[in-house]
């Protein structure tokens, strides 16, 4: 690997970044963030925001599709937590479906 | 019949074990993917510690991996975590006072956000976020230590590991997606970040999903109201 002080700077970098990116938000004026509405924009869009994160990550891998079985595996997920299964089980059968999916139809 | 304090408090607890056991799978394959790109059996979980933010961090250490630039393969991962401005601002009526409010911001990521959004009151939702937030600063670095030990025979694809973390966080949505006022904003905002993902850098995409914000229908205004959509979501 090439110079690993480099690398572990750049890493500290990218740690302190994060932090002051999660610290501006609530170093705001309360008088900006309090009233109903803006407390209910913040909310939606942190659900929106999630929602991409979700859309993108299930659907796709290097800017290409990420492969139906992954998207089987989390459309799994999502149909069980609709009908309110245990996080748990949620969880794991996203990833048996997906495997699954792999081993026994060898999709990608 | 609504469930007692002691009651909620458990299944907070057990639910915030759930969400922290997928960050350790995930850490997992981010242990194995650094290794495999060449860098030290600390790397991953020292960095995770620090940085806490598993797709930027994966998205660091494959830039690296595929021989970019130290800088802007930091900068790259930095701008993938710009979404925790928000998140931040969403968050603010669970950090707290004094040092604990230091400690809990460097919590702020995508399952603590969603987990304590899920959730019907100021208290569950301080706890929520801590709990999950306190599982995740333990089990993501742990499970990047796991992955780097074994890291050179987990193929990450083919036990489906790959399928977690976007079921982990629709799993947390799932409430906004069944409330009529918010499922077809969430759809929108699928459709963008997917469109903008095929032509936009990684990471950059899911930020412009707020642009479907327009599509929130706002919420009714009368406590009551509110009170009686959280009973009949409870039940």
């Amino acid at each position: 690997m090439r110079d690993l002080w480099v690398i572990c700077a750049a890493a500290a970098f990218l740690a302190a970044g994060t932090y002051v990116l999660r610290w501006v938000g609530p170093a705001l004026p309360a008088s900006l963030t309090e009233s109903p509405r803006a407390k209910q924009l913040i909310d939606d869009s942190a659900i929106l925001l999630l929602t991409g994160v979700m859309a993108t990550t299930a659907l796709l891998q290097d800017q290409g599709f990420a492969g139906w079985a992954r998207v089987l595996g989390v459309g799994a997920a999502g149909v069980l937590a609709w009908f309110r299964a245990p996080m748990l089980v949620v969880i794991i059968a996203a990833a048996v479906v997906t495997a699954l999916a792999r081993a026994t139809f060898g999709l990608v | 019949m609504p469930e007692s304090i002691a009651d909620s408090r458990r299944r907070l607890l057990y639910e915030a074990a759930v969400v922290a056991s997928a960050v350790f799978v995930v850490g997992v394959a981010y242990g194995a993917m650094s290794v495999n790109a060449g860098l030290p059996t600390w790397f991953a979980p020292v960095v995770g510690f620090f940085v806490l933010a598993a797709s930027s961090e994966m998205l660091f250490v494959g830039l690296l991996a595929g021989g970019a630039n130290s800088w802007i393969a930091a900068a790259a991962a930095l701008a993938v975590n710009s979404r925790h401005l928000p998140y931040g601002l969403a968050a603010t009526d669970v950090l707290g006072t004094g040092w604990k409010r230091y400690a809990r911001i460097h919590l702020v990521n995508d399952e603590t956000v969603a987990f304590a959004a899920a959730q019907q009151t100021p208290a569950a939702r301080r706890l929520a976020y801590t709990w999950s937030g306190l599982g995740i600063l333990i089990t993501w670095p742990v499970g990047a230590l796991l992955g780097s030990v074994i890291g050179r025979m987990f193929d990450v694809a083919i036990i489906g590991l790959d399928a977690m973390f976007p079921a982990v966080i629709l799993a947390l949505i799932m409430s906004g997606i069944r409330d009529p006022r918010t499922r077809y904003g969430c759809l929108a905002a699928a459709v963008i970040a997917v469109g903008a993902a095929l032509v936009l850098p990684e990471g950059i995409a899911p930020v412009l999903a707020v642009l479907a914000l327009p599509l929130m229908r706002p919420r009714p205004i009368d406590p009551a109201v509110d009170a009686e959509r959280a009973e009949a979501e409870d039940a």
